[in-house]
Order: structure tokens, then sequence, then C-alpha cells
């Protein structure tokens, strides 16, 4: 038996009947890593501390690069961060340690979480574990392909537009991003904090479950984390979805929608309806404008968190060779200009320009506005359903490469994820079939603030009824 | 999909190279002659593809600067455990004096 290829879940079975021990899995796990992640590249460097093998929940974990984790480098795959040794470790890793978590290393992320196909890392991308040639997803790219490789038992990500959700559905796993506020962002290096959560990339729907146990909660070093008691989620993995009501937005199915994943979507439909659940067609007018209102909101706050990486307090300075307008400046500039990469530099300058004067109303007021109006049209349609349904993204995988000089298309990725950032809701991506090509198929399930539960309820009961979280990448 | 409909009704804006350079000052971000034309066409294509939010009616409609409302967070003013300076100032200051 393979350890490595099995779920959390699985694995605390075996250890709980002495079948096999947490030394085993972690041996078991490093071996997978030395033998595929060659091919792989999901991660960054592997954890310097010893496991301890004390707690309940003594799993191999894959961590996103921009996660602190006390002495452990963590760059979110930029240049500038280089040499930075985190002193603490975030309230998530705290969490993991404590259960026994074993933190196997870090991985690989799009820089400071700018982008959908992990290939604007400092280290070069990842790849797709299902197709080396393709992407895994982003920015949580190195979590996803990890996780699906077998490198990890299960990994945390960030999502601030997706970037859960879509690398966990090119990637053929599950993804979760918590309702805003219920996982501490306390030690993860901001990109946009009114929407930046962090969350599970995991094998299955229970392991999802177990890992939110973990992770979900009140921390007072997060002032816009949330003081509501965290239930037991696995109490939520309930194979019934009678009566349920579930909303198809129609705004969701009309063209550009690869037809592949359309069919996996609408199969995916047809079989919870089977099951007993109530399908509704409903609408969200506003969504149309979520992308762009989405790249106004996150790049002001990007421009501004990304403002202390100024070459005085981190990683990176540097001073050009020549004085172009004085010492100060100059360093700043210099600094910032080989310590972040194009992208970072596009999504800097377009969120100075939302906030500069004269343009501030025309842009982010305006897009703060029309985020308004995207909530509003969510919170009407779970006035009367209980989940909200669409695909993770519009297209499957897609090839090194093959996005990276049109910023605005790799951006359209995200079309059906950013809503429930700018909502601030919760949603989950499970796989849902296969592309000819071979690739991996999302569904994504979006709930109201808070009931994570029937997320998982009504994803959970999709999984038993299917077996497409089985499948394996061939190696 | 979730896209919006061509309307040629709006007028699309454009950024020029002035406003880049203008833009990179602000953000203390050294863009080199050979990169402005780049730039200067990816941030333009972007903000043409916003633009489509100008058309929509936002007269009565309030801001949303957070999904889930918070107020002011206060805590009481007590010592809790933090990093020790031996583990907080790990680092080596350049040196300053010019």
């Amino acid at each position: 038996m393979n350890l490595h290829s099995l779920t959390a879940h699985a694995l605390l079975d075996l250890f709980k009947s002495g079948k096999a021990s947490s030394k085993e899995a972690y041996e078991a796990v490093l071996g997978r890593i030395k033998a595929v992640d060659p091919k792989v590249k999901a991660y960054v460097h592997m954890a310097h501390a010893q496991p301890g093998y004390a707690g309940d929940f003594q799993i191999p974990i894959a961590i996103k690069d921009n996660l602190c984790t006390k002495g452990e480098e963590i760059t979110c795959a930029s240049r500038i961060l280089k040499g930075f040794r985190s002193p603490y470790d975030a309230g998530v890793i705290e969490r993991i340690k404590k259960s026994g978590g074993t933190i196997l290393g870090i991985v690989n992320m799009d820089e400071f979480a700018f982008g959908s196909s992990c290939e604007t890392s400092c280290y070069g991308p990842t790849f797709n574990p299902w197709n080396l040639q393709c992407v895994p997803g982003g920015s949580s790219g190195g979590s996803a392909a990890a996780v699906a490789a077998d490198e990890a038992m299960w990994a945390l990500g960030s999502d601030t537009g997706g970037s859960i959700r879509q690398p966990a559905s090119f990637c053929g796993i599950v993804g979760l991003k918590p309702t805003y506020g219920r996982v501490s962002r306390y030690g993860l290096i901001a990109f946009a904090s009114s929407l930046d959560q962090i969350g599970p990339l995991t094998k299955d729907v229970r392991d999802c479950a177990l890992l939110m146990n973990i992770i979900a909660g009140y921390d007072e070093r997060d002032s816009t984390s949330v003081n509501e008691p965290v239930p037991d989620y696995t109490k939520a993995l309930v194979n019934d979805v009678r009566g349920l009501k579930i909303g198809i937005p129609k705004e969701a199915f009309v063209e550009g929608l690869d037809p592949e994943v359309r069919r996996s979507v609408e199969d995916a439909i047809d079989l919870l309806k089977k099951q007993g659940a109530i399908i509704k067609e409903v609408s969200l007018p506003h969504t149309p404008y979520a992308v762009a209102t989405y790249y106004i909101v996150a790049t002001a706050e990007a421009s501004s968190n990304l403002a202390r990486f100024d070459g005085v307090r981190y990683g990176l300075r540097a001073q050009p060779a020549k004085v172009r307008k004085n010492a100060l400046i100059d360093m700043y500039e210099e600094t910032r200009s080989l310590g972040f990469g194009d992208e970072a530099k596009r999504r800097i300058m377009l969120g100075t320009y939302a906030l500069s004067s004269g343009y501030y109303d025309a842009y982010y007021l305006r897009g703060q506005k029309v985020r308004t109006l995207i909530k509003n049209d969510l919170d009407e349609v779970f006035k009367d359903c209980d989940v909200i349904m669409t695909p993770t993204s519009p297209t499957v995988s897609f090839k090194v490469g093959e996005k990276v000089s049109d910023p605005l298309s790799m951006y359209l990725s995200d079309i059906y994820t950013i809503p429930a950032n700018l909502a601030g809701i919760p949603a989950i991506s499970v796989p849902c079939g296969f592309s000819k090509s071979g690739l991996p198929i999302g569904l994504q399930l979006m709930g109201k603030a808070f009931d994570e539960e029937m997320l998982l309820r009504v994803s959970y009961t999709y999984e038993q009824n299917t077996e497409w979280h089985l499948k394996k990448p061939k190696l | 999909m979730f896209l919006p409909p061509f309307d040629d009704s709006i007028l699309p804006m454009s950024i020029s190279k002035e406003d880049v350079k203008y833009i990179a000052a602000l953000a203390r971000i050294d863009v080199p002659e050979d990169k402005l034309e780049g730039f200067t066409k990816s941030l333009g294509g972007i903000v043409q593809y916003v633009e489509q939010l100008q058309k929509l009616d936002v007269s009565n409609v309030k801001p949303t600067s957070h999904a889930v409302p918070v107020g002011n967070v206060l805590r009481s003013d007590v010592v809790k455990p933090s990093l020790i300076s031996k583990e907080a100032l790990v680092f080596k200051v350049p040196l300053i004096i010019e």
C-alpha cells in the first residue's frame, strides 16, 4: 500500500488501528516528493524543522509561500522577499502545529498571488500533474499540484479572487474558500485585505471538513476575524440533498463557456436533481461586472499593501549605479524594480492609477459601489436558495506560456470565482469530470456567509455518487 | 459567460506613455524605456475593459469596503506574550552613512 496516495482521513484510520505510523506516512510522502517533484516542481523548499509526532492530526501538509512559518524563508514567490525568514507563525500555522500536523515544506504560487497559472513565480512555474505541459492554475498552484500528485496529504492556500478554487479545479481536487472572517488572516502576507481568505486544498470533501475543523475560528490578532462559534464540520458530511434548493445562474451558461466544462456541470446538476435537490434558474444580473470590479478593488488594495516592500524593512535592497533622483527615492525605485516581476508591477500601477487623485471617484469608489450591487444580487438569490452552482472556471487548464502575454485573458479565468470574494461568502470547488484531453473539470458551489456546512453537505453528496475524486494522474 | 455585452456607446478610454511614467513614479517603480510600450499597452487594455463599470447607475448605491461589516476592534491594555528582541531583530541593518 502506498501511504502517500491516501486521504488524510484514511491515514488517520490506519494510525488509530495501528496499521501505520505517522513516521511511516511522513517518510512515504518525502519519498514521493523526491520521485515526482523534479517534474511537478510544486515545492519551493522543504521545511527545516523536523516533525515532532505529537497531537491527534499528524498529517503531512504543504504550506503556500505567503503564510508565515517560523524559521522558514517566506517570499510570496517574489525576489523582493528573498532572504526573509519569518520570526513567527501565522494563526493557521499555530493551529496546524498544535493539531500535530507535520509541515513538509513551502509550495509555489504566483508572485504575491497575482495570477491564475503559477507562472509569475520568481522560482519558475509549477506544472499540472495531469499534463506536465499545462499550468496547475493559480495562485495556489503549488498547493493544488502537491495534493494532486500525492506530494502532500493536504495543503493550505489563500484565495483572493479564486486562488484556491481555480487551481483545485485544474488539478482535480477539492478547494474551499471559507467565509471572510472565518479563518484568521494573521500572518498571511496581504494581497487585498478585504478579499483574502485562507482555506484548505484536499483530496476529498471529508478531508476538507477535517482541515476546516483545525483552521477555523476566532483570532484577536486579525481584527476582521469573526467571533462566531465553529461547528464540527464533519457533522455536515451527510449524503442527502433532498429538498435543498440549488440556484443555477443563467448568466453562467452562455457563449464562451467551454462545451466540455458545460456538459460536465450540467451532468452534475442532473445528478443532484436525481438525488432530490430542487433546481432553480436564478439571475445574478451584475456578475458580468465582477471581473472589472475586482481588478479595481483588488489592485487598489494591493498597491497599498505592497508599499511596505521598499528595501528598508524586508529582503532585497538595491541602489542604482548612477544617481537618478536622489539616493532614497533611487533606492526605493531600484529595489522595487528589481524585486517585483512584471505582473506585480502591472497590478501595483493599476491600483495606484485607480486610487490616484482625479481617478478615485471614477474607479475605486465606483468599483466599491458595483461591489455592493454584486453582493445584493447574491443576497437576493440566497433568500430562496441554499447554494448557487456554476463551473469553477470557464475552461480546463491551459498550456504553460499560452496566456502570459495577455493579462486580460488570464484574468477572465476567474469570472466564476470572483463574486464570492467580493461578497465575502464561502465557495468550494469539487471535481466533476474530465475533458477529452484528460484534464480535470471543477464544479463550484457558493453558499451563504458562515454556511460552509451546506457546501460540504451538497459536495459530499455529489462526491458519494461519483468517482472523479478517486482518479489519480499518472506520473 | 459572466461577460457584459459589447457596447460601443462607451468610448474606450486609454492611457498614454506619459500616464504610465506618472503612475510608475507614484508607485516608486522605475519603468525603463524599452518596457514602457508594453506596460502602456497592457495597462491600457485593462483600463478599457474596466471602463464598462461607467455604464451602471450607482448614484444611490453605498460603497462596500468590507463584505462582512466590522467596527473598530479594541483590546484591553495588558501585556501579552510577543516576540523577544533576540527573535525579532535577526537582520543586519545596512550601512547608512554616505
